[in-house]
């Protein structure tokens, strides 16, 4: 997919898909999703080199990791609309005997899926052990990853940080949605971080910096750029800035809708701000 | 009654070594992960022999545990070596969802445990990891009791699909079981056949019931002893075959009670045959700095122990 239209208009459907679903049950994590569905969309229908149907080897393909588990609404619709699964399906979200989790997880066989994740700060070491992988099958295709940037003030990360530069993993592109909310309220109240760009190149990465984190062009152009940073020696970070809540005016710039699904009204004028382009599920 | 020979005191933890490095000559997908204690865990043949499958992470556990889950994607096979306090408390989390709920292939492999360690002290003693590992749905628990033993199950675990937590020592103690055997996950190995009391060992205490079975032999009584290397899956069906003769049972284990072994025999014995049981393992209890022989007998973990315990037991029946 290439045209700017369609990727525009699946990232309008995939906004009422997590409107929708997390609705539906009245549960789920919709601020963070709606501001990663420009990301999420761009990733699996410009960016990724992607092999039909799901193994879980992902042998000769492109990966991505989902460390943050909670948007869980965005990661599974636009799984379902690259066809990963039946879009059909994003009706069972959180529902019993779904394989739409609350949180990602491999153990009831979603494809598309390769790690659960929902606990926070495992999902980089994770993908630098896939990225290890893919260099002992002599695999040039790269690893994406996904993290919040209130995540990082889990310690894993550190580890992983440290060990990706000290080890050379340049095949990696470890994507930090800073959108500088958290459940407790914006990073900076709750545990500020400084300069993160200041702290990855501290410990040996390329950062890159996208700044209309919300702008289909500039994640395209940007992760271009990232692309062109792998393979020298180096871990790659992008410094992707979000709106949490993007798309629904009354969800932005706020970490009200962290965790919050909005009631019937509200539903109605988040679907009115995003027409249905592609069709609902 | 059957007796075995030490062939010569040695260390688990180099039959795990010893194992690793076979695994390296004929498993080309097995990779091998260190948090910094290559020689306490006796990796260093396979990285000289296979310094590309190999990983240093450094004194970073948890980043350690999600690499190894991260390999697996791509097909290898990972084998993470720390001390078991480090391979399980420090890390249950990481274990909990990037490797047990997602079904990766990892192989945690454990070496110090429990109070054999010694001096180190009770930081460094694990005696709640069997526990831990065992509640972790899909997770295989395997306790080895010699080198050979543990050289066997380190290969033999490469070759199960799934989560493994291989738990073995540091200290030199009796090698007694066969050279080059071959391990079956979840079979129990009948040692001894009895008529009055069955013994149930796993890890460093299996021979310290052998032992004990000889001097109770002496005694005039006869004692099964059983050695249970995997506590889950439980070999339900040696342990009830075997109570169904002698109608009581001790269980031995360098590990609390409370999570052990023991719970897990208690729990097939109340749901299939009602049996009086008696427990060697520590009681809920940290353990201390000191040499393994002052602790295990401080603790109660040894042959005097389990033969106290089968004469207590057997006045219970």
């Amino acid at each position: 997919m290439s045209n700017t239209q369609q990727l525009k208009d699946l990232t309008t459907q995939v906004r009422r898909d997590i409107l929708r679903m997390v609705h539906k049950v009245n549960s789920g994590h919709p601020g963070g999703s709606l501001g990663c569905a420009e990301f999420f969309v761009a990733l699996y229908n410009e960016l990724m080199d992607r092999k039909p149907g799901f193994n879980m080897d992902g042998k000769e393909e492109d990966l991505f990791f989902l460390s943050n588990g909670h948007i869980s609404p965005v990661f599974y619709s636009v799984l379902a609309r690259a066809g990963y699964f039946p879009v059909e399906e994003l009706n069972t979200f959180r529902l019993i005997n779904s394989r739409l989790q609350g949180h990602p997880t491999t153990h009831e066989g979603l494809p598309g899926v390769r790690i659960a994740s929902g606990s926070l700060g495992q999902g980089m070491s994770v993908a630098l052990g896939a990225a290890q992988a893919k260099k002992l099958n002599n695999d040039t295709h790269l690893i994406y990853s996904l993290h919040g940037d209130g995540e990082l003030q889990e310690g894993q990360n550190w580890e992983a940080i440290m060990y990706a530069s000290a080890k050379k993993v340049d095949n990696i592109i470890a994507t930090i949605d800073l959108n500088g909310q958290q459940i407790d309220g914006s990073t900076d109240h709750v545990l500020p971080m400084g300069s993160l760009k200041a702290k990855f190149e501290a410990f040996g990465w390329i950062v890159l910096e996208i700044n209309e984190g919300n702008n289909l062009d500039a994640i395209i152009k940007g992760m271009k750029e990232a692309k062109t940073k792998t393979g020298q020696g180096q871990p790659v970070c992008v410094l992707l800035k979000t709106v949490m809540g993007n798309g629904v005016d009354f969800m932005m710039h706020t970490h009200a809708w962290h965790g919050k699904a909005p009631n019937d009204e509200q539903l109605a004028i988040g679907l009115a701000q995003n027409a249905e382009t592609l069709g609902d599920y | 009654m059957k007796t075995y020979t030490n062939t010569g005191n040695k260390d688990t933890r180099s039959g795990f070594g010893a194992g690793l490095t076979e695994l390296g000559r004929t498993n080309p997908n097995v990779v091998a992960l260190c948090a910094d204690l290559i020689g306490s865990l006796k990796m260093d043949q396979f990285i000289k022999e296979n310094p590309e499958r190999f990983f240093q992470i450094g004194i970073a556990e948890a980043n350690m545990i999600g690499i190894a889950a991260g390999l697996t994607i791509g097909g290898k096979i990972p084998f993470t070596g720390t001390f078991a306090n480090f391979s399980t408390g420090r890390v249950y989390d990481q274990i909990r969802q990037s490797v047990a709920y997602s079904d990766k292939n990892v192989k945690i492999c454990a070496s110090h445990a429990g109070l054999t360690l010694g001096e180190d002290g009770a930081t460094h003693q694990i005696l709640e990891d069997i526990g831990l590992m065992k509640m972790l749905p899909g997770m295989t628990v395997i306790n080895t009791c010699d080198y050979n033993q543990t050289k066997a199950a380190t290969i033999a675990i490469a070759a199960h699909h799934g989560p493994v937590y291989l738990r073995f020592g540091r200290p030199s103690v009796p090698n007694f079981t066969p050279e080059n055997q071959t391990f079956e996950i979840g079979k129990a190995i009948k040692l001894t056949d009895g008529t009055d009391v069955t013994i149930v060992a796993t890890g460093h205490l299996v021979w310290e019931a052998l032992e004990a079975a000889k001097a109770l032999n002496n005694k005039g009584i006869s004692a099964e002893v059983i050695n249970i290397h995997t506590i889950k899956p439980l070999d339900d069906k040696a342990i009830l075959d075997s109570v169904a003769k002698t109608g009581c049972i001790v269980t031995a284990e360098e590990h609390n009670f409370l999570g052990g072994l023991g719970e897990s025999v208690a729990r097939v014995l109340a749901l299939h045959h009602p049996t009086p049981q008696e427990f060697v393992a520590t009681q809920d209890t940290f353990g201390e700095s000191g040499t393994p022989a002052q602790l295990m007998d401080k603790y109660g973990l040894n042959s005097a122990a389990i033969i106290k315990a089968s004469e207590k037991v057997i006045k219970r029946k």
